[in-house]
């Protein structure tokens, strides 16, 4: 039985097509993507100990169960979690907690999402205008105050956290947070998953819809439907396993969540960048590497203006140097550290449960050597980010195997 | 004049408008609504203290899509009201990017957002520049 020293490996991983799926519900995309996982691990649900099962739009709904339903029912724990963006990654989290707590040797973690269509999300509840003014919720409104007190819809609130980085070290404009999309988008030319695999050129992204300065359309992440799974395995147990499975498994070199702590303004501005920095920090001293030994990063790029923070957040350029680091071009994929070679949320799509697992996948497949053409050769080492608002932060660092 | 309610209760209107929030008396910490322990220090009083009514643009963005009723474009911004940071629509400037600019200085302003059926006027606030 595993325990508290015990390692953590990614056994098997798979990720559905991110687009639209009319013709799939919630229960048939996280089936598909756990079917997917179960076989490319080389395992069945009667291996499992224990699911932790994300889906955000649903979250009432026992998921893992209806999943279990469909794929074979064992009478094992599952945990139905929500954390916002970083539902995914929360659930990938139950699974390693459970192995590293000694309670099972093998668990499964899926994140899913139907989102196709959802158009503009918004981070707070809107209150109806009644005929009499009366004042309600925690703040006494008479009327709603989304949009008439700022704005809490997402594409409003990351433009600000890319603008707030402008103002405090300055180089940012619109064209800059334009060119990190061009970027993303050229890179989803060669992911066959991703949701959309036009490339775009600087013109035609700055040219396209405002949604919120300096977001245009494409700068936003796409709402579209998907899943992912993935089947973790305690260190020990996949010593018993064949070599096939133990030369492909992944090590999760760290696993880590965290919340914001509270700072001022937090409460008016979320601050992605605290959370962030501190779940990096710990990464990289669980897994005992440094930024510069990653050779790809998929980061959580909800909107472009997102991205640029967190190459500062997760330490991958000194604090306050986003702006030269990604101009020096280290973050396209033939770059220093490439980030996003999936085409990231912008482009490969981001439905939200399954984004922090799916990210998980990308790193896997390509320290596996199994990406294709875009494939990073040689990679050994990749991390990914995610962030879901309210804050929950998910880091993972992932490495090849030596088998 | 018309009977008047604050769009929300943490501003407080008549012949100077301003807002108010909840300080913490341990650590200083500004909240706009109610708390039963300080998300920084989890002290327990809070007394309640009047924020600066000018402030810098820290942070906005232009919002083009919106809930029905909203008019767009409208400017969203983080106010840094001397060392309190307050979230508030930038008013009587031009949404776009030529009028609005990171750093610029603001000052509290209301404006009356509807009359309900009663003839009471809902009043609002934003920040608009200081001086011209």
């Amino acid at each position: 039985m595993a325990s508290a020293s015990e390692e953590l490996w990614i056994l098997g991983i798979h990720m559905t097509k991110f687009g639209k799926h009319p013709d799939k519900d919630v229960v048939d995309l996280a089936s598909e993507a756990v079917q997917g996982a179960l076989a490319d691990g080389g395992v069945t649900m009667k291996d499992m100990g224990i699911i932790g099962a994300g889906n955000l739009m649903g979250a009432a709904a026992p998921t893992g169960q209806m999943v279990q339903k469909q794929l074979g029912q064992t009478g094992i724990p599952v945990f139905n979690v929500s954390n916002a963006c970083a539902t995914g990654a929360t659930a990938l989290r139950v699974a390693a907690m459970a192995i590293k707590a000694g309670e099972t040797d093998m668990g499964l973690a899926f994140g899913v999402e139907k989102l196709a269509g959802a158009g503009l999300l918004a981070g707070g509840s809107r209150s109806s205008d009644s005929n009499t003014w009366t004042p309600h919720g925690r703040y006494g409104a008479v009327a709603a105050v989304d949009g008439r007190i700022g704005t809490q819809t997402m594409p409003g609130v990351f433009a600000q956290i890319g603008m707030e980085y402008g103002h405090k070290y300055g180089g940012t404009s619109f064209e800059l947070f334009a060119q990190i999309s061009e970027k993303n988008h050229s890179h989803s030319t060669l992911n066959p998953l991703a949701a959309y695999t036009k490339k775009m050129t600087l013109e035609q992204i700055m040219g396209d819809v405002m949604i919120a300065y300096p977001n245009t359309r494409p700068m936003c992440s796409a709402n579209c439907d998907g899943a992912a799974a993935a089947v973790v395995v305690s260190g020990s147990k996949l010593k018993t396993l064949s070599l096939e499975q133990q030369r492909r498994a992944v090590k999760i070199s760290a696993s880590i969540l965290t919340t914001d702590p509270w700072e001022e303004a937090c409460q008016i501005l979320p601050n992605v960048n605290s959370l962030t920095r501190n779940a990096a920090t710990q990464a990289y001293e669980q897994a005992g590497v440094s930024p510069s030994d990653l050779n790809l990063v998929e980061l959580h790029d909800c909107f472009a203006t997102a991205e640029l923070v967190h190459y500062d957040n997760l330490m991958l350029c000194e604090q306050g140097g986003a702006v030269d680091f990604f101009k020096s071009g280290a973050t396209w994929r033939d770059g220093k550290t490439p980030v996003n070679v999936s085409g990231g949320l912008e482009s490969k799509g981001h439905p939200i449960a399954a984004t922090g697992i799916a990210n998980v996948w990308e790193v896997a497949t390509h320290l596996r050597g199994e990406a294709g053409d875009r494939q990073i050769e040689g990679a050994k080492v990749g991390m990914t980010h995610v962030i879901g608002l309210g804050s929950a932060c998910g880091v993972h660092i992932l490495e090849k195997s030596a088998a | 004049m018309a009977q008047q309610i604050p769009l929300v209760d943490y501003l407080v209107l008549g012949d100077d408008p301003h807002l108010v929030a909840n300080e913490c008396t341990s650590c200083g910490a500004r909240f706009f609504d109610r708390r039963n322990a300080c998300a920084s220090c989890e002290g327990t009083e809070f007394k309640r203290v009047d924020i600066p009514t000018t402030g810098e643009v820290r942070a906005f963005t232009i919002v083009s899509f919106a809930a029905p009723g909203i008019p767009v474009p409208f400017v969203a911004a983080v106010i840094d009201c001397e060392g309190t940071s307050v979230g508030a629509n930038l008013i009587n400037v031009t949404p776009d990017a030529e009028h609005v600019s990171l750093g610029m200085k603001v000052r509290l302003a209301t404006e009356v957002i509807g009359t309900d059926d009663e003839g009471t006027e809902a009043v609002g606030f934003g920040f608009e520049p200081l001086g011209g």
